[in-house]
Order: C-alpha cells, then sequence, then structure tokens
C-alpha cells in the first residue's frame, strides 16, 4: 500500500516494513511547528527520514469568510477580503472589486486602473520578497536573507500605509476606482522604491543565489510535473516554474495589462528551485511594469463619478472576477439577486489549491525537503482556510 | 645602556608571561607540599572553567551582536548596568539570561526516562570540559601535561556524541528521537576526517603531544613566516577539513541538522527547559571553543607569536586571539549558510572529507620524505604537494557538486 504513488527517482524509498526493517514513524508537524507558516498540520508518516505518507490537516483557521460576505453588503466584503491573504490586501481587494465591478458593470476611470497595477505590482514585489526570505530560512538560513528580505518588506508597506492608512490591511479598492488618491510626493517615493528595487535584487542574488548549499537543496527537490499542474488546477508562479505559460495579465489581459510591456518568465524543471527562481524573476519583471506605470500615469478622476457606494444593489446576475495575484488566480465569484448582500459569494484561493498537491511533491523526500517544499508552495493560513 | 633595557624588557616580558602562574603558587605558597599540587590543580581547574564559563557568557552576546551586525538591526543593547541607565551596548544581556533561566521551571515529560533526561546534559558539560585539560592556553600553561594529548582530546571529545544521543533517546519525543538518529549518524561521519586531518600533524611533528605539537611550530621562515603548519600544503588542506569537521561536530551551521529548528523544532532539546538547556547551550560553546582550540594548537602554531618582534605580548594573549578570530569566523559562517540535508552531509563527510584526508596523509608523507630538499627544488616541492591537494579538491569536488549548476531561464513568447 504504501508503495502506491512512490515514483520519484533518486529518492531511496523500501517498501518493505517487517520485523527486521522496523516500523515507520508516525510525526504530527504542526499546527505550531515553526515552519508551518502558521496553524498548518502535515500528519507525516516516515521510513527512517523519509516521508512515504504525508497527509496535509487545515482549518485551524476557519473563519466563516463565505458566509460572513453572503450576510454582508457588498462593500462591507471590502474590508474582509483584506484578511484573507493578509500580505496581499491590495491585490485581494482588486480580484473583488473586479468581480463586483463585472456584476454590475461598472466602469472604472483611468488614473484608478493605472493605480491598481502600481499596487498589485508593489503587492507582488512584497509577496515575492517575502517568500524569498522565508523559503531560505526554511532552508537553515539563520535569518539573514529574511532580515534582508524583510527590510525592503517595511519599505514598501511603509508606502501603503501613507496611501490608505494601514500597512497590511489596506482596505483600498472600491467599485468604479479606489479610495485615496496617490499624491505626487507618493508617487515620487513610490518611484524611488522602485528605482532601488533592482539594486536589492542584485545584492540579494549575490548574498545567496548562486549558493551551492541552496542549490544543492532545493534543485531535484519536490519536482511538479506540468500535466499534474495543469490537472490539479495550479495556477501563479508554481504553475509557470512548471513551464506551463499562463498568466492572467496575459491571458485575461484585465485593468491596462496590455498596454505594459513585460515578459513571463518560465522554468523548465518545476521543483524547488525554479519556484524559487522563477518568482525573483518576476520581480524584475515587476519592477518594469511599475516604472512604465510611473511614465504613462494620466490624471484625472480615480473615481467614477457615477458609482454607487451606499444603497449598491446590482441587478441580477453572477459573475466571476479574477486576476493574477502574487500567489496565483486569486477568483472571486459572485450571485446577485437584486439585494444589497451577494446571494452567493465564493472565494477562489490561490493557497488553498496550490497546497493540493503538498504530497505529491514530499513523497519520498526527506523531513527537510518537505519543509522547503511547503515554504516554495508559498502559502498564507488565512487564505487557505478562510 | 640598550643591553640593560632589552634586560628589563626580556625580565618584564618573563614576568608577564609567568604571572598566572606565579600568581597560582602565590596563592598555595603556604600549604605543605604534599598539599600543593593538589591545591594548585584545583586552581587551575577552576580557572579553566570560569575562564571558559565567561568566555561562553561574552560568546553569546557576540554572536548575537555578530549575527546582528550581519543582517543590519541593532542587536541586545537594552541591558547593562542594573538600576542605573548605563546600557553598556548590552553587555549585561548574558546576566539576564543566566537569571531567566536559573528562574525558569525546569519541566521534565512524564513519559521521559527521569534518569536520563537529568543525566544527559550533566554528560555533554563534563565531557565537554574534559576537553579544555590538554589544551596549551599559554607557553607554561597547560592544565595536564599529557604525552597522549591528541588522542585524549579526542576520546573525550567523541563522547558527547553519548550525550546528545541519551538527550534525544530520554526525551521520548519523535521530534527528539530524530534528532539524536541525525545527531549520531552525522557525529560518527564527521568523527573520520576530524581525526584522519589531525594525523599529518601527529606524522610530522612525531608528538602526540599538544605541547610538542605547538613547540614544532616555532621559528620563522626568512624572518617572518612562521612554521606553522597552517603554512604547508598539507597543512593548508588540513586544516580545511578540520575547520568544516570542527564546524560539524560542533552541530553548527551549516551542520546544524540535529537541532534544525525549522524542521525539528530544537532537535535533542525539544523538551529541555530551564537551566538544563543553558547547559546544553554552554556545552555547545564548550564544545567549539575546545575544537577552535585544539584547531588552533594543531594547525596555528598556539601560542606562537605571529612575528618574532610580537613576542614581547605574552603568549596567551596569541592563543585567545587565535581563538576568537576562529570562533568570529564560526559565528560568519552561521549568518550566511543555508543548512544541508543529512543525506548530503554524511555524503560531503564520506565521499569528499575523507578521501581528501586520506589524499592529505600521502601528501604529508611525501612532505615528510622531502624535507631536505633545499634551495630551488624546494619549489618543485611545493609544486608537487599542491598539485597533489588541488587535482583532487578540484576532481573530487566536481564529482560531488554534479547535476548542481546555476541555470538560466526563458520566458514566454
Amino acid at each position: 500500500m504504501i508503495a502506491s504513488g512512490l515514483q520519484t527517482t533518486g529518492a531511496h524509498v523500501r517498501e518493505v516494513h517487517d520485523d527486521f526493517h522496523g516500523d515507520l514513524l508516525e510525526v504530527s508537524m504542526g499546527p505550531h511547528h515553526p515552519s508551518t507558516h502558521g496553524v498548518f498540520r502535515m500528519q507525516v508518516t516516515l521510513d527512517g527520514e523519509t516521508i512515504v505518507k504525508l497527509k496535509p490537516v487545515f482549518g485551524y483557521l476557519h473563519r466563516n469568510h463565505e458566509k460572513l460576505g453572503e450576510n454582508t453588503s457588498y462593500l462591507g466584503s471590502m474590508p474582509y477580503t483584506d484578511r484573507l491573504d493578509y500580505l496581499n490586501s491590495m491585490t485581494n481587494n482588486w480580484a473583488y472589486a473586479l468581480a463586483v465591478e463585472k456584476l454590475a458593470g461598472q466602469p472604472v476611470p483611468e488614473r484608478a486602473e493605472y493605480l491598481r497595477i502600481i499596487l498589485a505590482e508593489l503587492t507582488r514585489l512584497l509577496n515575492h520578497t517575502c517568500l524569498a526570505g522565508f523559503l531560505l530560512q526554511d532552508s537553515g538560513a539563520s535569518g539573514t536573507p529574511l532580515m534582508y528580505a524583510f527590510r525592503e518588506r517595511e519599505k514598501i508597506l511603509d508606502l501603503f500605509e501613507s496611501l490608505s492608512g494601514s500597512r497590511m490591511m489596506c482596505n483600498f479598492q472600491r467599485f468604479g476606482g479606489c479610495r485615496t488618491d496617490a499624491s505626487p510626493e507618493w508617487l515620487a517615493a513610490a518611484k524611488k522604491l522602485t528605482d532601488g528595487y533592482g539594486a536589492f535584487l542584485d545584492e540579494y542574488e549575490r548574498l545567496i543565489t548562486g549558493n551551492e548549499i541552496l542549490m544543492a537543496r532545493t534543485q531535484g527537490v519536490g519536482v511538479l510535473k506540468p500535466d499534474l499542474a495543469i490537472s490539479a488546477g495550479i495556477t501563479g508562479p508554481m504553475l509557470r516554474a512548471t513551464g506551463v505559460d499562463y498568466d492572467l495579465r496575459k491571458v485575461d489581459a484585465y485593468g491596462f495589462y496590455s498596454r505594459f510591456a513585460f515578459r513571463v518568465p518560465l522554468g523548465d524543471h518545476g521543483d524547488t528551485y525554479d519556484r524559487y527562481m522563477i518568482r525573483v524573476l518576476e520581480m524584475r519583471e515587476s519592477i518594469e511594469i511599475l516604472q512604465q506605470a510611473f511614465r504613462d500615469l494620466p490624471a484625472g478622476p480615480i473615481m467614477d463619478p457615477k458609482a454607487k457606494l451606499r444603497g449598491f444593489r446590482p441587478k441580477t446576475g453572477e459573475a466571476y472576477g479574477r486576476i493574477e495575484g502574487p500567489k496565483g488566480e486569486i477568483g472571486f465569484y459572485l450571485i446577485s439577486d437584486g439585494t444589497p448582500n451577494p446571494y452567493r459569494y465564493r472565494v477562489r484561493p490561490p493557497s488553498l489549491i496550490n497546497l493540493t498537491v503538498l504530497e505529491d511533491l514530499c513523497l519520498g523526500h526527506t523531513v527537510a525537503d518537505a519543509v522547503i517544499i511547503l515554504g516554495s508552495i508559498d502559502i498564507v493560513l488565512g487564505e487557505v482556510d478562510r | 645602556m640598550s643591553a640593560a633595557w632589552t634586560n628589563i624588557a626580556t625580565s618584564a616580558h618573563s614576568l608577564l608571561e609567568r604571572l598566572p602562574l606565579l600568581a597560582r603558587d602565590f596563592t598555595t605558597d603556604w600549604l605543605p607540599e604534599s598539599a600543593r599540587w593538589l591545591a594548585n590543580s584545583l586552581i587551575t581547574i577552576a580557572t579553566v572553567v570560569v575562564a571558559f564559563a565567561s568566555l561562553f557568557a561574552l560568546l553569546t552576546i557576540v554572536e548575537r551582536k555578530v549575527l546582528a551586525r550581519v543582517q543590519n538591526r541593532p542587536g541586545p543593547n537594552r541591558v547593562g548596568i542594573p538600576f542605573t541607565k548605563i546600557k553598556l551596548f548590552g553587555l549585561g544581556q548574558p546576566l539576564a539570561d543566566g537569571i531567566k533561566m536559573l528562574t525558569k521551571e525546569d519541566i521534565v515529560p512524564r513519559a521521559a526516562d527521569q534518569v536520563l533526561h537529568f543525566l544527559a546534559p550533566v554528560a555533554l558539560l563534563a565531557f565537554s570540559i574534559l576537553t579544555f585539560a590538554v589544551i596549551p592556553f599559554g607557553r607554561q600553561l597547560v592544565p595536564l601535561e599529557l604525552d597522549a594529548g591528541v588522542l585524549y582530546f579526542f576520546a573525550a571529545g567523541a563522547a558527547t556524541e553519548l550525550a546528545v544521543f541519551m538527550a534525544g533517546w530520554a526525551s521520548h519525543n519523535k521530534y527528539s528521537l530524530l534528532a539524536a538518529m541525525r545527531a549520531l549518524a552525522q557525529l560518527i561521519s564527521y568523527e573520520l576526517p576530524l581525526l584522519l586531518s589531525i594525523v599529518p600533524v601527529v606524522m610530522l611533528a612525531g608528538s602526540l603531544s599538544t605541547v610538542g605539537i605547538v613547540e614544532k611550530q616555532a621559528g620563522w621562515t626568512w624572518g617572518f613566516v612562521p612554521h606553522w603548519h597552517v603554512f604547508t600544503p598539507w597543512g593548508a588542506a588540513g586544516f580545511a577539513i578540520f575547520f568544516v569537521a570542527a564546524l560539524a561536530e560542533s552541530n553548527r551551521s551549516p551542520f546544524d541538522r540535529p537541532e534544525a529548528e525549522s524542521e525539528l523544532i530544537a532537535g535533542h532539546l525539544t523538551e529541555y527547559s530551564g537551566f538544563k538547556y543553558a547547559l546544553f547551550f554552554m556545552a555547545e560553546y564548550f564544545g567549539m571553543c575546545a575544537l577552535c582550540g585544539m584547531g588552533v594548537t594543531l594547525f596555528l602554531g598556539g601560542w606562537q607569536a605571529p612575528l618574532p618582534f610580537l613576542e614581547i605580548i605574552p603568549s596567551y594573549f596569541w592563543f585567545a586571539a587565535k581563538l576568537l578570530t576562529l570562533l568570529f569566523v564560526f559565528m560568519w559562517i552561521r549568518a550566511t549558510l543555508p543548512r544541508l540535508r543529512i543525506d548530503q552531509l554524511t555524503r560531503l563527510a564520506w565521499k569528499f572529507l575523507v578521501p581528501l584526508a586520506l589524499i592529505n596523509l600521502g601528501v604529508a608523507v611525501f612532505w615528510a620524505l622531502t624535507a631536505d630538499w633545499t634551495g630551488a627544488i624546494r619549489a618543485i616541492r611545493w609544486i608537487v604537494a599542491g598539485a597533489l591537494i588541488v587535482g583532487p579538491f578540484v576532481l573530487i569536488g566536481r564529482k560531488l557538486s554534479s547535476g548542481i549548476a546555476p541555470r538560466t531561464y526563458r520566458y514566454a513568447t
């Protein structure tokens, strides 16, 4: 039974477990464990140090997000979406706003679309920077890469705070625009950060990317095959690391992404190293997008004058709004019955769906690998459990 | 006139040099002859233990400060002298930590083996302290002059593995058990390159006595290149192997497998709290100090001064300086490198370090056989020995890291 699905090459997996070979060891990693990134549990069965079975257990952070959405007005759900993936509140806001705007047929002014792109790309920088730091921390680098990453993250959070009033729970998008306009000073500060970010990435890569230990730990570890990735619904950098060209910014060209010139990096191996490197390369593309956005940002209103904030009642119908969040496709599916509350409010959480292949990635590897594989999937438990 | 000054300088120097011994003799002078050696030994033991315990306290703060500097943050800087506003760059932190550790509740899991759980930290600390006995801290400062000092050192050091396994087994915790298994695999693997790397030293110095080995490294070539073993091809290679193996033996990053915090919580320390935890911590630092001290003794000339005119400074100062430098490098490495996986770790030991150490042994034999080569063929001696080390290093290294390379990435069109 144990041997089923263990087609991993290279790693040693013994199929026989008799008196001589000894018992399997069951370890419950989590929900309180330094490397599970929150309250996540991995029920691991070990043969020595090799994983022969892994059962992800989650739901410890479940807080009825979708039901809350159905009992709250459309606008009332906006701050709740901040709490889904609390690293990326800006993109969560945007995906939700996009869904509602589709539902209500609400246009968005040009400046607001540009602001959304600026904030989404800043969020992508923030998320990928955090991931790079956490992944290295998981592989045991004593905090130095994490501290470097968090220094930059703080700068982005400062920008978010001065724009929206909150570092992480931004609650910034509205149906038909944005909440507050970016001042010229804010734009100058954001541009300065963007211009300096390439230098930070260079520094970070010099510090760690070429490190032999990092390469030995991550190359060939946790290989995800493209067909499994597609059939499991994996999206985002994790999918692109397997070599599948699927980026909603190109596919849907939502917002004004079709106006921007940027490239989509693809991996060839689908292992942990690719997942890490794809994110680093995506950050460099985000910098390109940001620079174009700062150059072309038009003047004008940030809110559609006809947009209705109070007493907002979309006509009956349904809509699915999705964007390319830093972790993958974040989408909101809404059904309206003409009342102020949505009849059905459903989140497509990239963290949860990307997590479903964890066992496939970990089988045949050691405990130490499971930790960095989980790190490279990039989950936030707020979004997994909702 | 100048001769008189030289005399005074020399006697002042020798006074400084012998100061610790004079102080000891001064203290025990009043005792009867029969009891004096016992008192002297006790004073020596107390001095070593106290000196290294305070070095441990200092190292904890220094390590945190070094890590903090690397990670561009200030590090602990609040605790200074109690009841005053003097902060002293946070130098009071070890004291506060000690008090905290002492006053914490000592939790022993109900399922744990009560006796072993208690004995493990004690045994670990005891074996770590034992290793200090044969390290020559200065010209006349060696606690115990054993003829087989090097052998004794590594025997006592190897016993610490037992204590680590005891801790992991007695805790009755799966993480601790995994850590104990890892610790055993790692420590036994690295014991071999560690020992093999010092065999050339013993061979060339012709002595197992630590004092004898240090004295063999006295003198300078051309008046400025010390005769330390590290300045020979086999010595440099031996030191490199010794250093890597010492990192692994003292469970330091990137070999901190047994207590890999991101995987095994705290490894064999998971079920320890309070002062027992502090004892483990202390023993780990002691082990680190002892191995660095042995590295200094065997390869870096022990208490010998680096340049002739610097001999004015007492020998124990030079030992301390070299020891602290090595410890700093340990911390620096910890701040930078990720951790190796357990199979990669043992592979590094068995497939890379052990063969290299064996080849190094051959190089040392070559070096010993060609000791009488002089003049121009001395250069040939260096070239041959160097090639014999660098060649296998490159070849085996390439084999070891095959399949691992930086990648280039394509972009969607």
